[in-house]
């Protein structure tokens, strides 16, 4: 058995995984029956059916040739990680530290993601994405949003 | 004239000072997003969802609709002055459009895509006016099974049409289906896939979705890339003005693409996309003028019709989601979600009760679409200076603007914990060559689906054969499975991937 399309073999074993899983879960709650369908009647039957379209794209992806075995290629782990991480620590941080350290935060981090990273551009985009933010969404639409560190007690 | 009387209303609503602001700012948004590459639709909507909690229903809307065809107009000026599309239903347009820009003729080809949009918006909003309310009557017609059955014809019409492995976007409708079913059991109150996480309970909300696949994804998908180095035609953009010659050879083209478009824009999943590329193929098989410029060498007759025909379809594309509640692409059924933030069930009972909403949304297009003329022609220096904006400093402020947004959906960081899951996901999608659009959809029809599956089962005493024995049901089914059968003929399949690899090239 050899992968032909490693897109498609990788595709298929998803939808065929989470296929399962969702099919499995679903068995914990009341099925009920077609005429008086119950919480796990529809997430059941869409479970086995994306389940089978993943068993069919793994069967295609094992005996349908395709040019050059269709590799799913490099990962762009930098910039996955940077952004992702960048991401979650703004959203850890913006209630503790509030928005005016978060935000250049998140604009220095994710900044380092690209390959053309230069310290006064970046300083200058975080300062005109604190003050647009500040006047979009503090002043313009009044959402409420912790502006400065707990610590401070200005947030109370 | 129950027409005029209607279309009057639409411009009464439509014409004050607050809903004209809204109108163009969400013009002027969509163009500034058509235009600046790596950013679409999509993920601007979502951007903005959090925002619309503040506003009214009508104003919201009329905004949300603003940037859709606003993007519509700022793809094209890309496609013609870099030959990048800014939206994929601009993707023809760049054939013609970059080689008369190369020739010294950007002017006239903006020219030829923004008249002739103005034109095909016109005539779109008259179509709408026109056909939307006998339709709501017939959808007034539908049993739980026919609307099931008409949600099957729904999402499957959206992915036959739409690029790629057809057995992929039906997995993905699913999953987005499955995903949809992480939340309370409305009939029976259980909690369902919510590993007692109390968030979770009220299930995942669509804003999260699409901001982590659309907005958190394709950022990191692009930054994967090597950096692109652009030729922009910033120069030569002078006389706008086309010649009387172009006006010949450009209207009968603008018309054909605009009846195309109004056409193929109702279909379910046809929309702007499919329109442009019928329209080019039109227009290429088409006799024109004697020594009129090669197709592909910048003939302006390849610019007017796609961008008639995709601008008609935008707008025809709002019929189903009006009408039906049945979002035919995924900016429509974030237009959904946005009526449901606002109290609003989408469905055939809108046109009735929030005739202000209805009838101000449509006229609010055709203003709209005026607007997006003076924005864009006399305007267009502005843009272009804008497409020099380095993606470096972009994708931070989409950053910036999805985070804040994301926290203030429910005050709550849960959210932007799920985004991340969700950035992940969408690059694992881009990955493996996985649409995510058919996802979103699935994800906003899915407990609606479910509701009417369960209630016309119900009805029937749990007999399945309700959905075939019901004529108006059937007879969606059975066009929802000759869509599957005629795209999986060896022919037409053929076809299919031929127009798709010309739009990757």
């Amino acid at each position: 058995m050899k992968i032909k399309s490693e897109r498609d073999f990788w595709a298929g074993m998803m939808f065929l995984l989470v296929g399962v899983a969702f099919a499995w879960g679903a068995l914990s709650y009341n099925f009920g029956s077609s005429a008086r369908p119950g919480p796990a009647y529809f997430p059941f039957g869409l479970g086995v059916l994306l389940a089978l379209l993943g068993a069919l794209e793994l069967f295609k992806a094992l005996t349908i040739e395709s040019d050059g075995g269709d590799p799913i290629g490099g990962i762009a782990w930098k910039p996955l990680i940077v952004i992702l991480v960048a991401v979650a620590l703004f959203g850890f941080a913006l209630p503790r530290l509030g928005l005016v350290i978060t935000l250049p935060l998140l604009v220095l981090i994710s900044s380092w993601a690209s390959d053309e990273f230069s310290w006064k551009a970046t300083v200058a985009n975080a300062v005109v994405l604190i003050t647009m933010s500040w006047l979009i969404f503090i002043k313009g639409l009044s959402l409420i949003i912790p502006m400065w560190p707990t610590i401070f007690g200005a947030a109370a | 004239m129950d027409l005029i009387n209607n279309l009057m209303l639409g411009f009464g609503v439509a014409f004050t000072a607050t809903n004209l602001l809204y109108a163009f700012g969400g013009a002027m948004l969509g163009t500034l997003i058509g235009v600046l590459p790596g950013l679409g639709p999509v993920a601007t909507i979502a951007m903005l969802l959090p925002s619309i909690y503040a506003l009214d229903a009508t104003p919201a809307l009329i905004m949300l609709a603003g940037i859709y065809y606003g993007a519509q107009y700022g793809g094209s000026t890309t496609a013609i002055l870099i030959n990048v599309p800014g939206e994929s239903s601009s993707v023809v347009t760049a054939i013609d459009g970059y080689q008369m820009a190369r020739k010294g003729r950007a002017g006239a080809a903006l020219a030829a895509a923004g008249l002739g949009s103005f034109f095909a918006g016109c005539v779109g909003t008259i179509v709408i006016a026109a056909f939307a309310p006998p339709l709501t009557e017939l959808a007034f017609k539908f049993g739980p099974a026919e609307y099931f059955s008409l949600m099957v014809l729904g999402l499957i019409g959206a992915v036959v049409l739409a690029s790629g492995s057809l057995i992929k976007a039906i997995a993905m409708i699913l999953l987005g289906l499955l995903l949809g079913q992480i939340n309370t059991d409305v009939i029976s109150g259980v909690p369902r896939f919510s590993f007692d996480i109390p968030e979770l309970t009220d299930g995942i909300g669509f804003v999260t979705i699409a901001m982590g696949i659309f907005g958190f994804g394709e950022i990191i998908a692009n930054l994967g890339r090597p950096a692109e180095h652009r030729e922009v035609f910033t120069k030569d953009v002078k006389g706008l003005w086309p010649t009387r010659q172009d006006f010949q050879d450009a209207w009968p083209a603008v018309l054909r693409g605009t009846a195309l478009g109004s056409l193929l824009g109702v279909l379910p999943g046809g929309g702007a996309l499919l329109a442009a590329f019928a329209a080019y193929t039109v227009e290429k098989k088409s006799r024109g003028r004697v020594g009129e410029v090669p197709f592909g060498q910048g003939n302006i007759r390849g610019v007017a019709g796609p961008e008639s025909a995709n601008n008609a379809g935008a707008q025809t594309s709002f019929i189903p989601m009006l009408t039906l509640g049945i979002p035919p692409n995924a900016v429509m059924a974030l237009m959904v979600g946005a009526m449901t933030i606002k109290g609003i069930q989408p469905g055939p009972q809108v046109m009735t009760s929030n005739p202000e909403l209805f009838w101000g949304l449509i006229a609010s297009m055709w203003v709209g679409n005026a607007m997006l003329v003076i924005l864009n022609l006399p305007l267009i220096g502005i843009w272009i200076k804008l497409l020099t904006v380095p993606y470096r400093l972009l994708y931070p402020a989409i950053l910036s603007f999805c985070c804040i947004g994301l926290y203030t959906l429910n005050n709550n960081n849960f959210d932007v914990y799920m985004a991340v899951l969700f950035g992940v996901i969408g690059y694992a999608f881009y990955k493996l060559h996985c649409e995510p659009a058919p996802l979103l959809l699935g994800f906003i029809l899915g407990p609606m689906m479910e509701e009417n599956l369960r209630r016309a089962l119900l009805l029937s005493r749990g007999d399945w054969t309700t959905f075939a024995t019901r004529p108006l049901s059937a007879g969606l089914l059975a066009a929802a499975v000759l869509m599957i059968v005629v795209v999986s003929m060896p022919s037409i399949k053929k076809k299919r991937e031929e127009a798709f690899q010309d739009e990757e090239a």
